[in-house]
């Protein structure tokens, strides 16, 4: 399938990346337009300073704070990347901001500009577990009472680690290992003809002579 | 310790209360679901509000990462359960915008018809309830009525009454029976006459509006700060409606007005709800006419990779067969990307943030629930209310469990 027509160039917010990044070329490390969106790499370290300059500046009036969410790809050495979306209201546009992290790295809290915010960033907290530093009440926020874990990382498992039941004799909800009657189905839709990662089953003999 | 007992001689018997703190929820009927908030009162007013969510969360952004974009569709229902077919909008929206598939026209007016009415079913259920959190228990009964007469129009649709799943990327899943839209048009022409019914209980009331007028109060800043939409940000004055503002499907053609408010109270979101149902039964009118014109008649799916093949072509076509199975085992992939796209919601702006590896699988999908942003407002608006206009402050919120927790 071919993104040509998704492509077109989109003057308003070419205009809007460049000015931007003329305004603030220390916190822009990249900035692209695709799909009609308007994507901004930011430095983690500048990322309040720039959140407050989209917020002011009156180009962009970026006034309110849509989504702030976190993606993980355990295979980069900056692990997770952090992902903002604003809206100006005023001005009718939108813009993502990326910046990657490290695991053990903590990113400054947008509440002060933002208040909306601090949901966002508690269950950022809850489900990736990364910690923002200046957030006035980082609890977690879906999860258990109690819950250990960030669920959304790519190596928690899907069916989690302990269910819970109620007990006749104890008279209370008790926490236990999860066990499965089934093992989870994870199905492996990948094709074997368009390059399997793995030896297929019957074929472990014929890969043993060949090595 | 010896000075706070001399300190106590010196207090009244009215300044030793203390503040009480009260749990809200979980099982309260006008907590409009599972929310457990901690309440601080000073007396009868709040001081504090401390929501606490996620009695709900059933994990649904991570059970998306290892289901098909097709088996995840039906998720989307199981959000907002009140208006389900707004939420599976979005999500064909973000496949749809990713893939670059221009679904016909016919399916498109058939989306928008059916948004309507899921935009009247929530306005329904929210308008009677929070009705009925103040006190009033007829319009809930009458508003069931009607709302049980659209869910018909859903199941006559798509099979099922609330979950539908009839919105599939690339279009709608079957096309509607000439029967089935003569019923909607008829239905749509009776039910102004309803609201005018539901205006009379309500209104004027005089106790709907001791309970409602002036109470939980929400200005711009308060908008732009706690990242309102929907109702709730155009209460405050601020005309901003996606359906116009940044227009998808084919709303730009149709004619409607956006109801704003002038106080930004809980009357008057109760006020823009009634009109705004009103407005949404014009635009189902309008989609019906145009659904009948020569223009809305064709095919309801993109065929293509997306969508099955005719079922008549499968009996006859060998590679139609083979797409078929392939579509509704493997899937199909969506190129890699990012991608976010919103709809206006009944509640707000509800949207999907899509990060796609080029697989058959979404590698992140992050729901954007409008009531989320919502109900964290909840300590800003409750603060210095009382007690019992905190059912109504939720009320008008319309805040509902399922797209909060996901």
């Amino acid at each position: 399938m071919s993104d040509a027509p998704n492509d077109a160039p989109n003057d308003a917010l070419s205009d809007l990346g460049a000015h931007i990044e003329a305004k603030r070329p220390d916190c822009v490390l990249a900035w692209d337009v695709t799909r009609g969106e308007l994507n901004i790499n930011v430095a983690p370290a500048n990322i309040v300073g720039f959140v407050e300059f989209l917020k002011a500046d009156p180009t962009c009036r970026f006034s309110t704070m849509i989504d702030i969410t976190a993606v993980d790809y355990p295979e980069r050495p900056k692990r997770f990347e952090m992902v903002y979306h604003f809206l100006s209201m005023y001005q009718n546009h939108r813009i993502r901001l990326r910046m990657g992290i490290r695991e053990d790295d903590m990113v400054a809290s947008i509440t002060d500009i933002h208040p909306s915010a601090n949901w966002f960033e508690r269950e950022v907290f809850d489900m990736f577990g990364i910690l923002f530093s200046g957030h006035p009440d980082l609890r977690r926020l879906l999860t258990d009472y109690g819950f250990r874990g960030h669920p959304l990382r790519r190596d928690f498992p899907t069916t989690g680690y302990t269910e819970v039941r109620y007990d006749e004799v104890e008279k209370r909800v008790v926490y236990e290992p999860v066990s499965l009657v089934q093992e989870y189905r994870q199905f492996d839709f990948m094709s074997p003809w368009e390059g399997a990662e793995y030896i297929l089953p019957g074929d472990e003999k014929k890969t043993g002579e060949d090595a | 310790m010896k000075d706070e007992g001399q300190r106590g001689d010196t207090l009244t018997g009215e300044q030793k209360i203390r503040n009480f703190n009260i749990n809200f929820g979980p099982q309260h009927p006008a907590a409009h679901g599972v929310l457990r908030m901690v309440l601080e009162l000073d007396g009868e007013i709040v001081e504090r509000a401390d929501p606490h969510i996620g009695l709900l969360h059933r994990g649904t952004e991570k059970l998306m990462e290892s289901r098909t974009y097709l088996q995840n569709l039906p998720y989307f229902d199981r959000l907002d359960y009140v208006g389900t077919m707004n939420q599976e909008h979005a999500w064909c929206l973000v496949i749809e915008k990713l893939t670059g598939v221009e679904i016909p026209r016919r399916a498109s007016l058939i989306r928008v018809l059916y948004s309507e009415i899921g935009r009247i079913l929530n306005h329904l259920l929210n308008v009677t309830t929070q009705a009925m959190d103040v006190g009033a228990l007829t319009p809930p009964v009458w508003g069931f009525e009607e709302r049980e007469k659209l869910m018909i129009f859903y199941e006559r649709a798509s099979g099922a009454r609330l979950h539908a799943a009839y919105f599939r990327p690339g279009g709608v899943h079957q096309d509607l029976p000439p029967a089935l839209i003569d019923d909607i048009e008829e239905w749509a022409k009776g039910f102004p006459a309803f609201l005018d019914d539901i205006d009379t209980l309500l209104t004027e009331n005089r106790i709907f509006k001791q309970r409602n007028v002036d109470i939980g109060i929400v200005d711009e800043k308060t908008v732009l700060d706690y990242a309102f939409s929907g109702v709730m940000a155009r209460s405050a004055g601020m005309a901003w409606d996606l359906r116009r503002a940044q227009p998808y499907e084919c709303y730009d053609e149709f004619d409607f007005q956006i109801p704003i408010g002038k106080n930004g109270d809980c009357y008057d979101r109760y006020l823009m709800r009634m009109e705004e149902m009103r407005q949404s039964t014009s635009i189902m009118l309008q989609a019906i006419t145009k659904l009948r014109a020569p223009e809305g008649q064709g095919d309801i799916l993109a065929r293509g990779k997306l969508t099955p093949p005719k079922r008549g072509d499968m009996k006859t076509n060998m590679e139609s067969l083979i797409h078929h199975f392939k579509l509704y085992t493997e899937g199909f992939h969506v190129p890699a990307g990012e991608i976010y796209a919103a709809v206006e919601a009944p509640k707000g702006e509800f949207g999907v943030y899509l990060v796609s590896d080029g697989s058959n699988k979404p590698y992140r999908a992050k729901i954007r629930a409008p009531g989320f942003a919502h109900l964290q407002a909840m300590d800003h608006m409750a603060v210095g209310h009382q007690l019992a206009d905190v059912a109504a402050i939720i009320g008008s919120m319309d805040v509902v469990f399922g797209e909060i927790d996901r």
